[in-house]
């Protein structure tokens, strides 16, 4: 009796969690009248494609699609390079105002970002780069949980020895890093470039700021454009969110038992 | 080995450590020392910048918008962080209590905090639509009357909450997860002992001890919570009764990042929308500390 109500309290909390991601189903295949009738139609419909198709026509997803795409994996993959690199540095080697520049790192992240934002705008003004995805890629390449994190894992996940018999072999630091450490950390970049990916795919103010050029945003202002547009056409609406929302839920369930894990770690340390 | 020597030679470490303070110094440093300046300036982006001095501030002071801003925020991070810590708390010790199904349901409960927080307001602004929503027609079947979800100043701040509630909940219950299962089994033994039910040990055993999670927790939400702009920003996007980044009607649901974002880059005033975001900050370290001090306090 007492696990069943543990399960059924459960469920409950599964429930509510999963639901909206049921509600945008029903909707983006269901017309808006059957969904906002009373009572409302509560299962999947057959309008999905028909759905789609208005949406296309109303608004470009394909090339803020393709541009978020393209955003993403640029920022993953430099992260994961400079990140780690930089990373290395700081767990396995002592050198001249190391502590300093670390405890400097940390401070990061105590500065909110919106304090930069007028400035980081006019810069990008002055660089000729407002409307262009690089504006969202550059300054977005390295950072300091990144690093932060990749040191921890470092530390714990290759042994000073396995670095000793490398220096002995007469490996540089670069050779060291490309040869030794890169295939130790492996698990390490996973969880990195997932958490890399999922923030630069649903970032939104940044390329809300910068992206003035209406034909040249990303997937999250696209669907806010969408949003705006469509006012009330719901069914239609849906149909743009769930574009933007299944790519990720996708991606995430199939690397979900070890990227939970990490996440966590990650917080409680 | 001399300084100069130790220098030269760890040039490989500096080189691998240059690009991220490279762009810090470019992208974060440069430009947050360069708005506290802005902030004492009146600039438009285009013109000449003018030196007001502390005028900006002294404006901000009487500026009722922002007041109201605060508010606002305040309001929507205690109806948000208030259920979504206690519900984290129950949750986890829900898990901590079970080995069936633990894979799934962590995977179920961390899901919302993964998703475009664009597409969730986008579906929350659906399911709270004041006519026809599916929460007011489910109200409405059970007898009850339907709640102006998107139009008053009550329940505008509430359903930003339950987005923000939604979307928190799982992640901060799983953190309290890894928390619980860290604690020794010995403490429980000797609580069990001592003649404490379940209840009676969780606590006097596991919230104790969970004190440095539950301050992260906090900490984090209050920082989080506090700089609010999407929601509000999304969810009333398709309201044409409003201005755009208004935060609905009455700017019920305005956020002070939101106000910050609707002057400097709506209304073009660079010098004001930095003081704001100065101001902004001091706020949100303000709370933070307090929260700090409090939840350490109650835990001694």
């Amino acid at each position: 009796m007492r696990k069943f109500l543990l399960h059924a309290s459960l469920g409950v909390a599964v429930l509510l969690s999963l639901f909206p991601f049921y509600w945008t189903v029903v909707m983006a295949t269901n017309t808006t009248q059957d969904v906002f009738r009373n009572p409302p139609k509560l299962t999947i419909g057959p309008h999905l494609v028909d759905n789609i198709q208005t949406v296309l026509q109303s608004v470009d997803l394909i090339a803020p699609i393709v541009n978020t795409i393209l955003v993403a994996v640029c920022t993953t993959l430099l992260v994961l390079f400079f990140d780690s690199l930089a990373a290395f540095a700081f767990a396995k080697f002592d050198f001249p105002g190391r502590k300093m520049l670390f405890g400097l790192l940390l401070l990061m992240f105590m500065v909110p970002t919106q304090l930069a934002l007028i400035p980081q705008f006019v810069i990008m003004a002055e660089l000729g780069w407002v409307g262009e995805l690089k504006a969202l890629v550059v300054p977005a390449a390295a950072n300091a949980f990144g690093i932060f994190w990749m040191r921890q894992y470092i530390s714990s996940a290759v042994p000073d020895e396995m670095l000793d018999a490398a220096n002995l072999d007469g490996a540089g630091f670069f050779r060291i890093y490309w040869s030794v450490i890169l295939p130790v950390i492996r698990p390490g970049l996973a969880f990195l470039g997932i958490f890399t990916f999922i923030a630069a795919w649903n970032d939104y103010v940044w390329p809300l700021i910068v992206l003035l050029n209406p034909n040249k945003v990303t997937l999250q202002v696209a669907l806010s454009q969408l949003n705006v547009g469509l006012k009330q056409d719901y069914s239609v609406l849906m149909a743009g969110a769930l574009i933007g929302v299944l790519p990720l839920v996708i991606l995430f369930v199939l690397f979900a038992r070890n990227f939970i894990g990490d996440a966590i770690k990650g917080a409680v340390k | 080995m001399t300084r100069a020597r130790s220098l030269r030679a760890s040039w490989p470490q500096y080189l691998a450590i240059s690009p991220f303070y490279l762009l810090f110094t470019v992208f974060l440093l440069g430009p947050t020392l360069f708005s506290l300046y802005l902030a004492f300036h009146r600039w438009d982006g285009i013109g000449e910048m003018q030196y007001v001095g502390l005028d900006q501030f002294r404006y901000l002071i009487d500026d009722g918008t922002f007041w109201l801003s605060v508010r606002n925020t305040l309001v929507i991070w205690v109806l948000s962080t208030v259920p979504m810590l206690f519900m984290a708390l129950v949750l986890a010790a829900l898990l901590n209590n079970t080995k069936r199904f633990v894979g799934f349901y962590r995977v179920a409960l961390f899901i919302p905090n993964i998703t475009s927080v664009v597409a969730i307001a986008i579906v929350f602004g659906a399911l709270f639509a004041n006519n026809s929503g599916l929460v007011n027609v489910t109200l409405q079947g059970l007898g009850l009357s339907g709640i102006p979800w998107l139009t008053d100043p009550w329940a505008i701040k509430v359903v930003i909450a339950m987005l923000m509630t939604w979307q928190w909940t799982g992640y901060n219950a799983l953190i309290y997860l890894a928390g619980m299962q860290s604690v020794p089994s010995e403490l429980y033994e000797a609580a069990k002992i001592d003649g404490a039910g379940p209840v009676r040990a969780f606590f006097s055993v596991t919230v104790p001890m969970l004190r440095p999670i539950i301050l992260f927790t906090v900490v984090v939400s209050t920082i989080t919570g506090m700089q609010s702009f999407t929601e509000p920003q999304v969810l009333f996007g398709n309201n044409s009764a409003v201005n755009a980044n208004s935060g609905g009607p009455g700017q019920a649901g305005l956020t002070m990042v939101l106000y910050f974002y609707r002057t400097a880059f709506g209304q073009n005033d660079y010098g004001y929308g930095a003081a704001i975001a100065w101001a902004v900050f001091l706020i949100v370290m303000v709370f933070t500390i307090l929260n700090w001090r409090l939840v350490q306090r109650r835990a001694d």
